[in-house]
């Protein structure tokens, strides 16, 4: 829902505010505007995960992730970790101490 | 001549009047069904259907030999229907609105076209009347395309009466697009004011001249009169709650069926729309002199 490490994970993937990217010892790299996609009629997921493919990310954490966002992201290799909350920094700790696993199928619905 | 019948809110009345209107028409009047997701006018018609035909959207298929993975295709699809993801190109067909800009804009010619079943059409006669219907396909979530297609089959020899969808959306303006007169049935409550007001607001755009036909008018109050009068609307009819029309309704009649009496009022709500139609081509001869 926010820029930083210590903001709240948006339960939504495609229509989060922002996209926090750290590397593997927790730095925050990147945060994402994906207002443009927060706002789209459709389309909101894989455009999101089209920005993570495209910055080469190699875990995505999140809430919630539709079938298209899941197809896009799995194509791009990138594994998922649904289900996530709080933080950005609690569920990049639970990575780092192997607490989450990654998921095989999508957990919400597409949207019309 | 093409005549619409919206409503803004469900449930007015829209399939009752369309359907009674073709028929005191008879013979002259074509009668098209252009609420695809619930197409509902057969049911009071009871047309026999001769034709079918499957309509279909283009969607793009990738020839991934040819493809260069240069991303023109994801950049100018405004639907994310199709993305290039590493050295792959994904599509998501259902998302497609079949615009055939992905294939054109392609540099490498890989981009050809498939199609995706948006739904059926069917055609016959109900009676002397010429009955078209679109039934939208069960999943498909854009009906406009099917909408236009079943106008397609309108008969510019006959009195084309078009049953739109409910709403003031998207489906609704692509059924009353080019339609020379607009009827907007609605109930004198709160609920039909509320509605009848965006599909004024959504329909006045269009520069369409329209009537309102307000049904079950002795239940409610005075309001959509008083915004009729306000917004210089005609009101082509005003149809009781009445016990006869309502049996009639719950068995699959026709409202000139179960209560004949109405015929005439029909046959007059047609000759003031004509002369309405008129009216405003001369209004408008005028105003260009």
């Amino acid at each position: 829902m926010g820029k930083e490490i210590d903001s709240q994970v948006d339960p939504r993937f495609g229509r989060a505010q922002y996209i926090v990217i750290l590397d593997q010892s927790g730095t925050v790299l990147e945060a994402v505007d994906n207002s443009q996609n927060l706002n789209a009629m459709r389309g909101a997921g894989i455009q999101a995960a089209k920005i993570l493919a495209d910055r080469k990310v190699d875990v995505l954490m999140t809430g919630h992730c539709g079938p298209n966002a899941f197809t896009t992201l799995k194509a791009a290799g990138i594994k998922v970790v649904i289900e996530q909350t709080g933080t950005v920094k609690e569920a990049f700790d639970r990575l780092n101490r192997n607490e989450v696993a990654f998921t095989d199928k999508p957990n919400a619905e597409g949207h019309w | 001549m093409i005549i619409s019948v919206a409503s803004g809110k469900g449930g007015t009345g829209k399939t009752t009047i369309a359907t009674s209107l073709a028929t005191v028409l008879g013979s002259s009047a074509q009668l098209l069904d252009c609420d695809v997701e619930e197409p509902n006018c057969h049911i009071l018609m009871k047309p026999v259907l001769q034709t079918c035909e499957s309509i279909t959207v283009p969607v793009p298929i990738v020839e991934m030999d040819k493809c260069t993975l240069c991303g023109k295709c994801g950049e100018v699809c405004r639907f994310s229907s199709i993305v290039v993801i590493g050295n792959q190109v994904l599509t998501f067909p259902e998302m497609c609105h079949g615009c055939g800009g992905c294939s054109l804009l392609c540099p490498e010619k890989a981009i050809t076209e498939g199609c995706r079943e948006l739904g059926v059409i069917e055609t016959g006669l109900a009676g002397p009347v010429e009955f078209v219907h679109g039934r939208l396909r069960i999943g498909e979530a854009m009906s406009p395309p099917l909408i236009r297609a079943v106008k397609e089959k309108i008969n510019p020899h006959k009195l084309a009466i078009l049953d739109a969808p409910p709403g003031a959306s998207c489906p609704v303006i692509h059924t009353v697009m080019g339609s020379d007169f607009i009827i907007l049935v609605t109930e004198p409550t709160p609920f039909g004011l509320h509605d009848l007001k965006i599909a004024v607001e959504a329909i006045s755009h269009l520069a369409i001249p329209l009537g309102v036909i307000l049904n079950r008018s002795d239940v409610g109050d005075r309001e959509v009169h008083k915004f009729c009068v306000l917004k210089g609307i005609p009101l082509l009819a005003e149809i009781p709650h009445d016990r006869q029309i309502a049996e009639g309704y719950a068995r699959g009649n026709l409202l000139v069926v179960s209560a004949p009496q109405y015929i005439r009022e029909f046959l007059e709500i047609f000759k003031k729309i004509t002369e309405l139609i008129n009216g405003s081509k001369s209004n408008l001869k005028e105003a260009l002199s």
